[in-house]
């Protein structure tokens, strides 16, 4: 289709496609159905859009979660109405919870059969309404081409989010005038505070250059903010000298290869991020959110700190934990304003001052807390993620994840120095995701190596977009660390429920090699050490779509870990640990 | 920082667009993240910019309503929240119809009350008295309490509006 002058009436279908186009958009992941017709014909007629035909719609979601967060674009998702916009339900709260910038257009029955119990109606707006940033029914085609454009703008400012635009058929087939973005009328309740107050910054100046024992705290928000909020934070932190851990959702924020960085935080984190965590004076936290899977038990939660916040959304601030001095604002224009404050107080960093700290922190790191009793018999599941991290280091490596253990051992164990490398499903925790995320990785980056560390378990929840991954030949691959039952799930029922392995076993598990090659894939499988460097080796090598089934040790658990309910001075460091700490209390047992 | 946990009650004024779907935004912010209302009114206050103005009253520990009121303001369409219990002096009222019947003996106890109380009678029958009364929370549930043994068959009420005491805006 020609891009057509603005004054032409345009169909809303066409609007749909105008708006996409003139929004930047060059992937849409989407499935047809009745409702969207109009606007997959429209697609048809021209050839700007790449669309991309998912197996799922949940798939589509997570596809363009993927494509957002390791590009910086607004990833899009096009779905019919009713079943379509259910299926996409999971991945909107995904990026919700994350706070990935999604746009999401669904089909939905024409305006006079809404309410009706049509085919294929659901009350998408009321559905959607708890798990995304905003949402739209479009019920006049002159507003449609001003929403769109609204919804994108709202996805990607502020704390990013997902958005939905409801689409009666009524309105794809009405024409009316196309609005184009900058003729486009703003919103005036919306407004988001980028800009940090002056007085904070200069209090947050001053608890810096007082500290004795100071941590930085970085998460997912520097991501979001962008490569400028992740450089000015490494600045940050080399100017200050001072150590610095990083959430689930901030790695890669600051080099991990770094000797300031002492590793992942958290229920699964490191022990000298933890204690340094729990012993701190101050605390700079930048984009991230106090999640409990970070701090843990709240009341006993770095007792003898003063805390920086620093965030783009008033809510997060003193929602889980209170906070000594509250910076609203994007992390990059807070991160530049407070290095220009440190620069005019001519702040040099003082190594004398905080060096007992850092003798302190050295004697955590030699406890080696990510050490694994290694096997020549047995593939141990740290192992195998060691090896593809040294096998593929020197290329430019991205790397998504399922949900369980294998994501926290990912976490532990693969190094990013760089930011958007690395893709999870954080907040909400969805099984499923890693693959139709890394499908969107490698349509943003078509060169790059993209890996989906999986468990069996998880793989099989969103197994259908092999079918998408070989249709568009997109070369992922599929890391399976196969060690037969939900990892975490059993871990748990280990440790809290007295070994009662209750249904997390899974029998019956599909040949993983056979079932590659019925979708057309490559499959291949390790079973001993020796052959793991082989098989990943292979795996680089062949330029298609391949899955790999690492069997690894079946019973190995994921350490460190905090147990539920328990402070972060009381990790449990491996299994000689279990026997000697009591049983978690009935407190703890209650959190998930 | 442990913030005290004491629960109080906030009157809050919610400026919001007026257009489809925003009072479920509001409600279903409070029903999701358990947040308690204790009431609750909507109406359309200015016409010319479509705005409306949704009064709550919630309680809280002071962090959740700090909570409560970011909350709010993230939703698109609010344009402000003013806690008017933090903000000062205001005025809240409620309107409340109540509906009493009663045999002949007591009928003149029912309109003595109500008149001491300075209801109006707005509908009357022989078996039946229906009372309009505004005033603040506790002044309708004193009235509604005293008729309660004379026969009160049916109330009905607004929920609280609230405006501050002065000359500011809101």
């Amino acid at each position: 289709m020609a891009v057509q002058p603005a004054t032409h009436e345009l169909s809303g279908a066409e609007m749909v496609i105008r708006a996409l186009v003139d929004q930047g958009v060059d992937v849409v992941f989407g499935y047809p159905g009745g409702a969207v017709l109009p606007i997959y014909d429209a697609l048809f007629k021209q050839n700007r859009l790449r669309h991309i035909l998912v197996r799922h719609e949940q798939g589509a979601v997570h596809a363009a979660e993927g494509y957002a967060r390791s590009s910086g674009k607004v990833g899009v998702v096009l779905v019919t109405s009713g079943p379509g916009a259910t299926n996409a339900v999971t991945g909107l709260t995904d990026a919700l919870m994350d706070s990935v910038p999604i746009v999401c257009l669904t089909g939905q029955v024409p305006t006079h059969l809404i309410g009706n119990d049509a085919f294929q109606e659901a009350d998408t707006t009321g559905i959607t309404r708890p798990c995304t940033k905003h949402n739209y029914l479009v019920k006049d085609v002159n507003d449609l081409a001003r929403v769109i454009h609204e919804a994108f703008m709202i996805a990607r400012t502020g704390r990013p989010g997902p958005v939905v635009v409801d689409l009666p058929k009524d309105m794809l087939f009405a024409t009316g005038l196309y609005l184009p973005p900058e003729t486009a009328p703003t919103r005036k309740s919306y407004r988001p505070q980028i800009k940090p107050p002056a007085t904070r910054i200069t209090g947050a100046a001053q608890l810096i250059m007082a500290a004795k024992k100071p941590l930085f705290y970085g998460g997912g928000g520097l991501i979001n903010s962008g490569p400028r909020a992740c450089a000015l934070f490494s600045e940050l932190v080399r100017l200050t000298g001072f150590p610095v851990t990083l959430t689930l959702m901030g790695l890669g924020a600051y080099p991990a290869s770094d000797k300031q960085y002492l590793g992942l935080v958290g229920m699964h984190g490191t022990f000298e991020s933890n204690n340094a965590m729990h012993d701190c004076d101050l605390m700079i936290n930048i984009g991230a959110r106090f999640d409990d899977r970070v701090t843990g038990k709240v009341a006993a939660f770095a007792p003898h700190s003063r805390k920086i916040h620093v965030d783009i959304d008033p809510s997060s601030i003193n929602k889980n934990v209170g906070v000594d001095l509250a910076i609203v604002g994007d992390c990059a224009e807070v991160l530049a304003a407070l290095i220009a404050e440190l620069k005019a107080q001519v702040y040099k960093a003082d190594p004398a001052r905080i060096a007992p700290w850092w003798r302190q922190i050295e004697t955590w790191r030699k406890r080696d807390c990510l050490r694994y009793v290694k096997s020549d018999t047995i593939i141990k599941p740290q192992y195998a993620i060691e090896r593809l991290y040294a096998l593929t280091r020197d290329r430019d490596v991205f790397i998504t994840t399922e949900v369980g253990q294998h994501q926290m051992w990912a976490a532990q164990l693969f190094k990013f120095d760089k930011p958007f490398h690395w893709m999870t499903s954080g907040g909400l925790g969805t099984m499923g995701y890693g693959l139709p995320a890394a499908m969107g990785v490698q349509l943003a980056h078509p060169d790059a190596l993209v890996v989906d560390i999986a468990g069996e378990a998880s793989i099989l929840m969103n197994i259908q977009e092999m079918s998408t991954v070989c249709q568009y030949r997109l070369p992922v691959k599929v890391f399976i660390l196969n060690n037969q039952y939900m990892g975490m799930v059993r871990q748990w029922q280990e440790l809290l429920h007295g070994g009662r392995y209750s249904e997390s076993y899974t029998a019956a598990l599909p040949d993983f090699v056979k079932l590659a090659e019925a979708f057309g894939a490559v499959g291949l499988r390790a079973e001993k050490p020796g052959e793991v460097d082989r098989i990943i080796n292979e795996m680089i090598a062949v330029d298609r779509p391949v899955i790999v089934d690492v069997q690894v040790d079946p019973k190995e658990n994921c350490f460190p870990m905090i147990p539920s309910g328990a402070a972060h001075n009381e990790m449990l460091l491996g299994p000689e640990d279990k026997q000697t700490s009591g049983p978690v209390s009935e407190e703890g047992m209650v959190l998930v | 920082m442990a913030a005290p946990e004491t629960v109080e009650k906030h009157t809050m004024a919610v400026l919001v667009d007026n257009e489809p779907g925003v009072l479920a935004r509001v409600i279903g912010l409070f029903s999701g993240r358990g947040y308690n209302i204790e009431s609750l009114t909507v109406a359309e206050t200015d016409p010319k910019n479509k705005l409306s103005r949704i009064t709550i009253v919630t309680s809280g520990t002071p962090m959740i309503i700090e909570q409560i009121k970011a909350q709010l303001n993230r939703i698109v369409p609010v344009h402000g929240v003013h806690d008017l219990t933090e903000e000062g002096p205001f005025v809240e009222r409620e309107l409340a119809l109540i509906k009493v019947t009663g045999g002949a003996e007591s009928r003149a106890e029912t309109l003595r009350l109500a008149d001491i109380f300075h209801a109006r009678v707005v509908d009357t029958t022989p078996e039946s008295y229906v009372f309009e009364m505004t005033g603040s929370t506790e002044k309708l549930d004193a009235f509604i309490n005293l008729m309660e043994p004379l026969g009160v068959v049916d109330i009905s009420r607004t929920g609280v509006a609230a405006i501050s005491r002065g000359a500011d805006k809101f």
